[in-house]
């Protein structure tokens, strides 16, 4: 009977909560900030600089999104969200748009009720280990300690890969990246795991990088990428778009110096032309002006500049494009036609 | 030896022997170290250990600490700056994180122009706290500071229109008006019973109303600063100070409570503080952030911060109840008789007699408590606040930073150090204060 009055309160307030989640486009514009969750902090991902500006490969999807609705890309409350807590803050409506490199499951797009607005960055999980071991792969790691992060899908990808190749291992479980990276400069384990964007960074952390490898083996997919709740399909358009529109920009060679020259006459080809709004309404099929897309490129670039700023080659995080290539190029950034 | 001729003759002294100094191993330093340090082998043996585990101690921390790196921009400035100047395979500190990042440490992303009003409102809890802490020595006109203080401290910190908090204390105003104007025709519990329906009736409808239309009349006010910019030591500091100030009045209420003869009232506050104890406070914490979350209707603004607070004096005021009640059970049973055969009613009883001595007895584990408070404040950074841990895990995020974990934490302890030990030393001072019965 409790129990029932229980499930019952919890329907009765998921409804309200999806009842007024049809119009967060109004919300955010009537509020005039956008609340984006992000990570406490992760390297080149989502971090505060000493002004206390959030800077980040993700960061900038909300910076895109709200230059996008509302023309200001600094009109954003961060909202730091943990493991634990970014799933409840997006489902109560504390935040309008969760961009926290979460990967894309089965589960978390029906069961949890989200609606991932595409992927942003095509990670997968790696293993780190010290040159010194002399492992060259994976498949020789029998019997190894493993430093791992509790509460992630990582845990699971690794039980399932070595019960998979008939090997055994030790998990040495931790709560942080900065834990981890204690723990196996320690030696408290031989070998450690995350998404190999993860690594990357960790390992340019250290005093001698090249002490390290990151083995070829690539265990699990892990797309990550940005989402917002079930029930709200404008919304979640908004945000798909945009993502979508700084992937295109790149393909169509839009960078953040020549998108405003670009959009001030039509140019030779349509779908820049209708990306940018200088043809078609495509802006307002959206909920919002024609400029919305030029707005989205100007705030921090294409998807290119993007991440050659936060965690391309020329920064200390020093991630290859790899996956994360144009599909013009033998990546897998392939957005939809603006038409 | 004295005389010897007299010594020779008779058994008895006659001269008193002068007054020597002590030899010089027994006094000035040379004596107390003899005393304390080596009065036996065992002890100059432990002495001996203790001091080689000291040296073996700071001869690693001392170079670790002062280390030439104060300027540096990044880790890999350090790391340069470190390898130029000293060995291979030094170990040194790089402090270019504190300098670079000090001021967020302190006030989280608090909009830097306005730094003012969190240093004002730490100033003038100073000024409202003396008169509390140290009442002899302060002029008695500083408490109009203290009364005010509630309302002062969230406008100064929170910003916003000054007639909101003018709003609530009128609320109190109103309330206290009621109270001395029906109080002598209606009795005094149904007086208090209208004053309280007429405060709530105001603060629920009505205040909120008013100070909108005085501000439109009259804008006077500050900024508004969101909760989310809220962050390091002044959150820490905010949580803390703001959950000791509720939580000891309300334990002792809830103290009062659980010995009163009432049944309901008993089993209120048994239930209470029994409920409130079996459950960690990260429990608590989740519970204010993610659950009140989803029930809650949505689009309700209820504070992050807020909610922390109150689920923080929550917990800290089960744990004083019981540390007061303590110290109840500990007064003599003569004690309560004696201020009943003096005729007190019974809060006259608790406030003049029991309470003064309940109190005093139960100092040292009611500061322990708020010490405890205090440093369970970090615990917020785990729902995703940025208190001084939650930010060192941001700052090391920054690639410039990311690899530092010593600095930063040694900082962040010193920081705590400063806070907890003078609430320590305090605490020490106010048992000697009031220690009338061995004195």
């Amino acid at each position: 009977m409790k129990k029932s009055l229980f499930l019952g309160t919890l329907t009765a307030a998921g409804l309200a909560a999806g009842m007024s989640a049809a119009a967060t486009l109004d919300d955010v514009k009537a509020r005039g900030t956008l609340n984006c969750g992000v990570t406490t902090g992760l390297v080149g991902f989502a971090a505060p600089n000493a002004n206390g500006r959030w800077e980040g490969f993700d960061v900038a999807v909300c910076r895109a999104v709200a230059a996008a609705v509302l023309g200001d890309e600094n009109a954003i409350e961060f909202v730091p969200t943990t493991g634990k807590t970014r799933f409840t803050a997006l489902a109560s409506g504390e935040i309008d748009m969760l961009a926290r490199n979460t990967t894309w499951t089965f589960s978390r797009d029906v069961d949890l009720g989200f609606e991932f607005a595409g992927i942003n960055y095509y990670d997968g999980q790696g293993f780190m280990v010290p040159k010194e071991l002399g492992v060259t792969s994976a498949k020789e790691l029998n019997g190894a300690t493993v430093c791992i992060q509790t509460g992630t899908t990582t845990e699971l990808n690794l039980a399932d890969w070595f019960r998979k190749n008939n090997m055994e291992y030790e998990p040495v479980p931790i709560e942080t990246n900065a834990e981890a990276q204690q723990q196996y400069l320690a030696r408290a384990c031989d070998v450690y795991t995350t998404d190999s964007s993860g690594l990357a960074a960790t390992r340019a952390t250290f005093e001698d990088p090249s002490a390290h490898v990151i083995l070829p083996e690539i265990i699990s997919k892990e797309p990550l990428g940005p989402l917002v709740r079930h029930g709200d399909n404008q919304w979640g358009d908004i945000v798909r778009w945009t993502l979508n529109a700084l992937i295109a920009a790149e393909e169509f060679g839009i960078t953040s110096a020549n998108v405003e020259e670009l959009a001030s006459e039509p140019t030779d080809s349509p779908e820049i032309n209708r990306m940018l709004g200088t043809e078609g309404n495509l802006g307002e099929m959206l909920g919002l002006d024609k400029d919305w897309a030029v707005r989205a490129i100007a705030a921090g670039g294409n998807y290119g500049e993007i991440f050659a700023r936060h965690i391309g080659e020329s920064t200390p995080v020093g991630l290859a494009r790899g996956l994360n290539a144009q599909w013009t190029e033998g990546g897998l950034l392939y957005a939809p036609p603006f038409r | 030896m004295s005389d010897p001729k007299k010594a020779s003759v008779a058994y008895v002294r006659q001269t008193i022997l002068p007054e020597q100094a002590p030899p010089g191993t027994a006094i000035g330093m040379i004596g107390w170290i003899r005393a304390n340090l080596f009065s036996g082998w065992f002890n100059t043996v432990l002495t001996l250990l203790s001091i080689l585990a000291i040296y073996g101690l700071l001869s690693v921390i001392l170079p670790w600490l002062f280390s030439p790196t104060w300027g540096a921009q990044s880790l890999d400035e350090c790391r340069e700056i470190i390898a130029a100047t000293f060995a291979e395979g030094t170990s040194k500190a790089c402090w270019g994180v504190i300098r670079d990042r000090w001021i967020q440490l302190l006030f989280g992303f608090y909009p830097s122009e306005m730094y003012w009003r969190p240093i004002l409102a730490f100033i003038l809890l100073g000024v409202a706290l003396a008169p509390i802490l140290f009442s002899e020595r302060t002029p008695r006109k500083f408490l109009v500071v203290t009364a005010l203080y509630p309302f002062v401290m969230p406008w100064l910190l929170w910003g916003g229109s000054i007639w909101v908090p003018v709003a609530v204390m009128a609320g109190f105003a109103l309330a206290y008006a009621v109270l001395k104007y029906t109080g002598p025709r209606m009795g005094t519990l149904s007086s208090t019973l209208l004053a309280v329906a007429v405060a709530l009736i105001w603060w629920l409808f009505l205040a909120m109303p008013v100070a909108g239309l005085v501000q439109s009349a009259i804008p006077l006010g500050l900024t508004p600063v969101v909760s989310r910019d809220f962050g390091g030591m002044m959150l820490s500091i905010i949580i803390g100070v703001v959950a000791i100030g509720f939580s000891l009045p309300i334990g002792i209420v809830l103290a009062l409570g659980r010995k009163s003869d009432l049944l309901i009232v008993k089993a209120l506050c048994v239930g209470f503080i029994e409920f409130i104890r079996g459950v960690p406070l990260i429990t608590l914490l989740f519970v204010a952030s993610v659950l009140l979350n989803i029930f809650l209707p949505p689009g309700t603004d209820f504070d992050i911060i807020l909610r922390v607070i109150i689920m923080a004096t929550v917990f800290a005021s089960a744990y004083v109840a019981e540390v007061i009640r303590g110290g109840l059970a500990a007064l003599p049973a003569g004690q309560y008789e004696a201020a009943d055969a003096l005729g007190l009613d019974y809060w006259r009883a608790q406030r003049l007699v029991i309470m003064p001595q309940a109190l005093k007895i139960s100092i040292p584990g009611i500061v322990s408590t708020f010490i405890g408070l205090f440093k369970d404040t970090t615990l917020v950074s785990i729902i995703g606040l940025l208190d001084p841990l939650g930010l060192s895990n941001a700052i090391r995020a920054d690639s410039d930073w990311n690899g530092i974990v010593w600095e930063l934490y040694s900082f962040i302890a010193l920081m705590f150090f400063v806070f907890c030990f003078s609430m320590s030393r305090y605490s020490m001072y106010l048992e000697r204060k009031l220690q009338t019965e061995t004195r």
